[in-house]
């Protein structure tokens, strides 16, 4: 077992995401509620990626997320890719698709909007899809994602 | 959610803004009514706006229609920190219709999304104002004959001045051109212009409010240009002055020419306009009854 291997053990069943960008991991962390989880979770990151230069791993052992909930990480971690293991064996593998609207991830820019002085999910709906660009549903406020408080 | 609210002009479509328009040419010809009778219309202002208000109000009052509601949202349950979304659930057992302006952006969206109940929206914060947009549409309309192929042009607060943008988010199914005549600091924002440019909209912006763009323009647009706007003072007195008009102005302008302002209006259209047969932005907040007029009965699924 060379050392590569042991920084990560092996997944019986569960969940992989793999090719997180470094800097969002942890955002990506809380974006899918991992902290409630009580099976083993391994998370890695500042890993070697030819792809990312440093990439963040996440593995969850016996859970198999929604799809809908994965892709909530799309918006920060577009080059995420989700393998689902059974019995050791990769199953299948996806990459983690932007869905069109984002509900309760973004917090609005605007302090004057709506979702920032009332006990409300914000929503924001994806206008341009190539620079990730989202409007606030509700002021219309425009952030990239690159710009968006998690 | 109700269909029937309206919380910003691009809820609705070319042949439901041509619907609307003939509604308020309508009720211009009679608008006392009893289309309302029975009905119960809640104005609900958070946030204070006289001029609004009671056009909205008197709207309702002339087609027979009462109404309940506040003007100040001090003098409600809200500055006890009741959210928006109770204080909604909550006048939607009484009334039929609600009527909010509110000081945050959104606001009507939300409140539209909380309650079956019809909603609309008389100006959130500094997003949405539709109602204001109808009646702009109107007084074109009316004055032109028509909304097509018409030259527009815009003159003062572009940046922030939400009337303008959406009229001008309106006026895309009309084939306008735009003139865009502003300081740097008060510009078009990118995104307008964006937004014309995929919608095949010609437009030019211009810095000089010039006898070219006054004598080629159907319809001008003015709005105040506000001191506190301006991160640098200096630059506001450089050109505050710039973007007003005056009579002498329209000596050669074209004869359909009207000049239009959702007022207040400062000193941005000298007083010596008001008396030239082209001034129209008294009549237009007039325009302004009829035009709720139709939008209430919309809200309601009044053919009227």
């Amino acid at each position: 077992m060379d050392k590569k291997e042991l920084a990560v053990a092996a997944l019986r069943n569960g969940t992989v995401i793999d090719h997180i960008p470094s800097a969002v991991l942890f955002k990506a962390v809380k974006i899918l509620g991992i902290e409630s989880i009580e099976t083993s979770v391994t998370i890695g990151n500042n890993l070697d990626s030819g792809k990312l230069g440093t990439k963040g791993i996440i593995k969850v052992a016996d859970v198999f997320f929604p799809e809908a909930t994965l892709n909530r990480i799309a918006l920060i971690a577009p080059t995420a890719v989700v393998n689902i293991i059974r019995d050791y064996e990769v199953v299948e593998k996806f990459p983690v698709i932007l869905p069109d609207t984002i509900v309760d991830i973004v917090t609005c820019g605007n302090p004057k909007c709506i979702t920032n002085n009332e006990p409300m999910p914000s929503r924001f709906e994806v206008i341009n899809r190539d620079d990730v660009t989202i409007r606030c549903h509700y002021c219309g406020r425009v952030v990239k994602s690159t710009d968006a408080v998690v | 959610m109700n269909q029937n609210s309206l919380v910003s002009i691009s809820d609705i479509g070319r042949d439901e803004i041509l619907r609307l328009l003939e509604m308020a040419r309508r009720f211009e010809e009679n608008p006392n009514r009893d289309t309302l009778a029975g009905k119960v219309v809640a104005t609900l202002f958070f946030e204070p706006s006289t001029r609004t208000r009671l056009s909205f109000e008197t709207a309702v009052n002339r087609l027979g229609g009462r109404v309940i509601g506040f003007s100040d949202a001090g003098t409600t349950s809200s500055s006890k920190g009741e959210t928006l979304k109770d204080t909604i659930k909550m006048v939607s057992n009484y009334a039929d219709l609600i009527i909010m302006r509110h000081y945050l952006e959104g606001a009507a969206r939300y409140a539209s999304e909380v309650t079956e109940t019809p909603v609309i929206n008389a100006g959130d914060g500094a997003n949405q104002h539709p109602s204001q947009t109808m009646l702009d549409l109107y007084s074109i309309y009316k004055t032109q004959g028509t909304l097509e192929n018409l030259t527009i042009t815009m003159v003062g607060d572009l940046k922030y001045g939400r009337t303008v943008h959406s009229l001008l988010m309106a006026m895309r199914y009309f084939n306008p051109t735009f003139r865009f005549v502003a300081c740097d600091e008060l510009a078009m924002p990118r995104e307008y212009m964006d937004f014309c440019d995929k919608n095949g909209i010609r437009y030019s912006v211009h810095r000089d409010f010039s006898p070219e763009v006054i004598n080629t323009s159907d319809i001008i647009y003015m709005t105040r240009v506000q001191r506190e706007r301006f991160t640098d003072i200096m630059e506001y007195e450089r050109v505050k002055d710039l973007y007003s008009l005056n009579n002498a102005m329209l000596a050669d302008s074209r004869d359909n020419l009207r000049i239009l302002h959702p007022l207040p209006r400062v000193n941005e259209i000298a007083q010596d306009v008001d008396d030239n047969p082209k001034a129209y932005y008294f009549e237009q907040a007039r325009n302004g009854l009829y035009a709720r007029q139709a939008l209430i009965c919309r809200a309601l699924g009044i053919e009227a």
